[in-house]
C-alpha cells in the first residue's frame, strides 16, 4: 500500500522546493536509497544493528491499570522509549548514517528540536566513526541542556541558532544553509517525515519499522490488528512509522495528535494539520502554519519536539483525505498524561508522547470495550524533566498528606 | 517574454559593459526609504534592479540578507505592499531600468500565482527570481508566467552538471542566473576557480543572457567575471552598505562595480 501518488508526491504535497545547488545532491540520495533498498545486504545490515545495538524489536506492552481506568478499549503501548536513546529517532539514524557511509559521504549534519534526533544521529555517528554536526535553535538548547549534554558526550558539535524564532525550524533552516555550502562530501540527516524529496519517503520506511513489529506483536498478542493506532506529530516521523503499515486495512482506525499548546484559538499551538494552509516550507510542500502573505508563523509547544509549524507531506496528504483523523492535545492536557502513565504505569513519557496519551482515554471509550487501541509510545521523557519539574510536582499517591 | 529585461542587456552591449543586476531588500529600513536604496542604486549605474521581498524561512541566504529580511518583516513588508507602494514608485523614479522580484516561492503562492503574475506585470516588473523553485518544479509557474509576460529566471549552481545546466538555460526566460559558489547568499574574498568555465559552458547553451551571483562584492570580480558573463548579480554588498551608510554608500559601490564591468 502506498500514498505515493507520483514520484516523490503525495496528492498535492510533498515535491523538491530547494536550491537548485541542492537538487543534484538529492536525485543522488534517491538513486542510492534506491540502489541500497534492492541490495538485501543493507536491509539485513540495518535489521542487525536496529537488534543488536538499539535493541529492537521494542515491546508492546498491555497498560491494564490505564485500560481499567479509562473503562473502554483495552489499551495496548508500542515501547519506542525502550530502543537505545529513549526514542524512535534511532530507527532513522542508524538508516541514514548507513546509507551516507554507502554513498562515501565524509560527515553528517543534522538538525534537532527536543533534542532527541541529535542524539540519535550523534549516536549514529559515534557507532559508524563519523564526525557530527548538530543545530539547535538556542532556545531549544535552552529548555534541552541534558540532551545537549549527550550530544557533546558522544563527540558532536552542538551548533545553536540564533535566527528566527530560536528553534526548530531556524534549526533546520541552518542545517539546509549549510547543507548547501558542503554538499558534496556531507550528508544531511533529516530527523522527520519532512523535507524534499526524498527525505519523507526514507524516513518512513525507516520508521515503518515500528508498524511491521506492531502488526506481528498484535496478531501475537491479541489474535488480530488493532481497531485504533494513536501517534503524536511533530513532523511525522514517530506517526507515520507506526500508521504506515496500516494504511491499507480499512478496519485499524488511524489517529494523530498534534500540540494543541495553549489552545486552538490563542494563536500558539503546533497545529499545522488541523489549522495549517497549503504551503511550501523547507523544500515540501505541505500543511503549514503562515500569515495571510505567506510568512510562516512560529508554532508554540511545550514539547520542542512538536514546537514545528509545518508538517510531512504523507501525514498531511493522509489527512486530508481523510485516512488519518487528527485530533489536538494543549500542554496542560499533556502534563496531566504524563502524570497519569507515570503513576499508573511506570512509565515517564516524552512530552510529545504524552500529547498522544491525552486523546487516550476519550478514543479508549469510543472504541468500547473488546476492542484494541494501540497508543505509540514514542519516547521517555527523562529530557523532560527540567520542563515538567519547573512547574511543581503534583503530590504522591496513596500517601496520606 | 517581458522584452525590457533583453533591452537592458543589448543597451549595455552596445555601450560595451556588461549589465550589473543590483539587489535590495524591499523595506528595508522601511518601505518609503527602501525606494531611496533602489533608485540610488540605478544612479550608480545598475541596469537591472531585483527587489527583494522578504521571506520568514530565506533558505538561500546568508547573514546579511538574512538581516534585511527580518528587518523588512518587522517594517510590515509584505509582497503586496512592496507591488503597491514600492514598484510603482521606483517605476516613476527609474522609468528605463527592468524590476525583477525576488522572493521564496511560498510567498508568491500565498497571494496565488496568476494574481502575482498579473499584478506584478501591471505594476510594471518584468520577471521573478525564486531560488527554491528548480526547474523539476517549475513547469506550472513558467506557463502562469508567461502567459501574463513575465520572465520566470531560471538559477544553474556549481553542482549542477552540464546536460542539466544546458536544459535550463534552453527553458529560461529573461536571462540565466549562474550561482558562483556553492553556499547561500554573502560576500566572498575569493570566487571558484571553475566558474568561468561554468559560465563559458552556460553560455554557449543559452539563447538568453547569462550573469553570475552570489558572492561579487568588488570592481574587481565583476572585471573577471565580464570576460564570461553578460552581467553580475551584486546582493548582499549592497544591502550591508545601504544599511550600513545609507542609500548613497550603495550607490557609490555600484559605480565602482559598473568600472570593472566596462571592457
Ligand atoms: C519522543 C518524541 N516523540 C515525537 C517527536 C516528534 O517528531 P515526529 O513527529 O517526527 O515523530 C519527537 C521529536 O523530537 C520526540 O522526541
Amino acid at each position: 500500500m502506498t500514498t505515493e501518488t507520483t514520484v516523490g508526491r503525495f496528492g498535492r504535497y510533498g515535491g523538491r522546493y530547494v536550491p537548485e545547488t541542492l537538487v543534484p545532491a538529492l536525485l543522488e540520495l534517491e538513486e542510492a536509497y534506491a540502489k541500497a533498498s534492492a541490495d538485501p545486504s543493507f536491509g539485513e545490515e540495518v535489521a542487525r544493528v536496529l537488534k543488536e545495538f538499539v535493541g529492537r524489536p521494542t515491546t508492546l506492552t498491555p497498560a491494564r491499570r490505564l485500560t481499567e481506568a479509562w473503562g473502554g478499549a483495552e489499551v495496548w503501548l508500542k515501547r519506542e522509549d525502550l530502543a537505545h536513546t529513549g526514542a524512535h529517532k534511532i530507527n532513522n539514524t542508524v538508516g541514514q548514517v548507513l546509507l551516507a557511509k554507502r554513498m562515501g559521504k565524509k560527515r553528517i549534519i543534522a538538525e534537532t528540536g527536543a533534542g532527541q534526533h541529535g542524539v540519535a544521529t550523534a549516536t549514529a555517528c559515534a557507532l559508524f566513526g563519523l564526525p557530527c554536526e548538530v543545530y539547535m535553535g538556542a532556545l531549544d538548547v535552552e529548555r534541552q541542556a541534558l540532551n545537549v549534554f549527550r550530544m557533546r558526550a558522544l563527540g558532536a558539535v552542538v551548533k545553536p541558532v540564533e535566527s528566527g524564532s530560536r528553534t526548530l525550524k531556524d534549526a533546520m533552516n541552518e542545517a539546509m544553509r549549510t547543507w548547501v555550502s558542503q554538499v558534496a562530501d556531507t550528508h544531511y540527516v533529516i530527523g522527520s517525515a519532512a523535507g524534499p524529496h526524498p527525505y519523507p519517503t526514507i524516513v518512513r520506511d525507516f520508521q515503518s519499522v515500528i508498524g511491521k513489529e506492531l502488526r506481528t506483536q498484535a496478531l501475537a498478542a491479541f489474535g488480530k490488528l488493532p481497531d485504533a493506532i494513536i501517534a503524536c506529530v511533530g513532523g511525522g516521523s514517530n506517526a507515520i512509522g507506526a500508521l504506515h503499515p496500516f494504511i491499507g486495512d480499512k478496519g485499524v482506525r488511524l489517529v494523530g495528535v498534534e500540540a494543541g499548546g495553549h489552545g486552538l484559538d490563542s494563536g500558539q499551538h503546533g497545529a499545522s494539520l488541523t489549522l495549517g494552509t497549503e504551503g511550501v516550507l523547507h523544500g515540501s510542500r505541505s500543511l503549514v502554519l503562515q500569515d495571510a502573505d505567506g510568512q510562516i508563523q512560529e508554532a508554540h509547544s511545550i514539547s520542542a519536539g512538536l514546537d514545528y509549524p509545518g508538517v510531512g507531506p504523507e501525514l498531511a496528504y493522509l489527512a486530508k483525505t481523510g485516512r488519518m483523523e487528527v485530533r489536538t492535545a494543549t500542554d496542560d492536557e499533556a502534563l496531566a498524561a504524563f502524570y497519569e502513565v507515570a503513576r499508573m504505569e511506570g512509565i515517564l513519557p516524552a512530552l510529545e508522547t504524552s500529547h498522544a496519551f491525552a486523546r487516550g482515554r476519550e478514543l479508549a471509550r469510543e472504541l468500547g470495550r473488546g476492542k484494541h487501541l494501540v497508543i505509540n509510545c514514542s519516547g521517555r521523557g527523562d529530557k523532560d524533566v527540567a520542563t515538567i519539574s519547573a512547574r511543581g510536582v503534583p503530590p504522591p499517591v496513596g500517601v496520606k498528606a | 517574454m517581458s522584452g525590457e529585461i533583453a533591452q537592458a542587456f543589448a543597451k549595455a552591449k552596445a555601450r560595451g559593459e556588461g549589465v550589473l543586476v543590483a539587489y535590495a531588500m524591499a523595506g528595508d529600513p522601511d518601505l518609503p526609504r527602501s525606494v531611496d536604496v533602489f533608485a540610488a542604486l540605478v544612479e550608480g549605474g545598475a541596469d537591472i534592479v531585483e527587489i527583494g521581498v522578504a521571506f520568514s524561512d530565506p533558505i538561500a541566504d546568508g547573514p546579511v540578507i538574512q538581516g534585511a529580511s527580518e528587518r523588512a518583516l518587522k517594517a510590515g513588508s509584505t509582497l503586496k505592499r512592496v507591488l503597491d507602494e514600492v514598484v510603482p514608485e521606483v517605476r516613476r523614479r527609474c522609468p528605463q531600468t527592468p524590476l525583477v522580484i525576488m522572493t521564496y516561492v511560498n510567498v508568491v503562492m500565498a497571494m496565488g500565482e496568476e494574481r502575482f503574475a498579473k499584478l506584478a506585470r501591471e505594476r510594471g516588473v518584468s520577471g521573478a527570481i525564486l531560488p527554491d523553485l528548480p526547474p523539476e518544479e517549475s513547469a506550472d509557474l513558467r506557463a502562469t508566467f508567461d502567459a501574463a509576460g513575465l520572465d520566470l529566471i531560471p538559477l544553474c549552481a556549481p553542482t549542477t552538471p552540464p546536460a542539466r545546466a544546458e536544459a535550463i538555460a534552453r527553458d529560461a526566460r529573461g536571462f540565466v542566473y549562474c550561482v558562483s559558489v556553492a553556499g547561500v547568499t554573502g560576500m566572498r574574498a575569493e570566487l571558484p576557480p571553475d566558474l568561468s568555465q561554468r559560465l563559458d559552458l552556460v553560455r554557449r547553451a543559452s539563447p538568453v543572457p547569462v550573469v553570475a551571483g552570489f558572492g561579487i562584492s568588488t570592481e574587481e570580480q565583476a572585471r573577471t567575471l565580464a570576460a564570461h558573463a553578460d552581467g553580475v548579480v551584486v546582493g548582499s554588498a549592497l544591502v550591508r552598505a545601504a544599511h550600513a551608510d545609507g542609500p548613497q554608500a550603495a550607490k557609490a559601490l555600484c559605480a565602482n562595480i559598473k568600472r570593472g564591468l566596462k571592457r
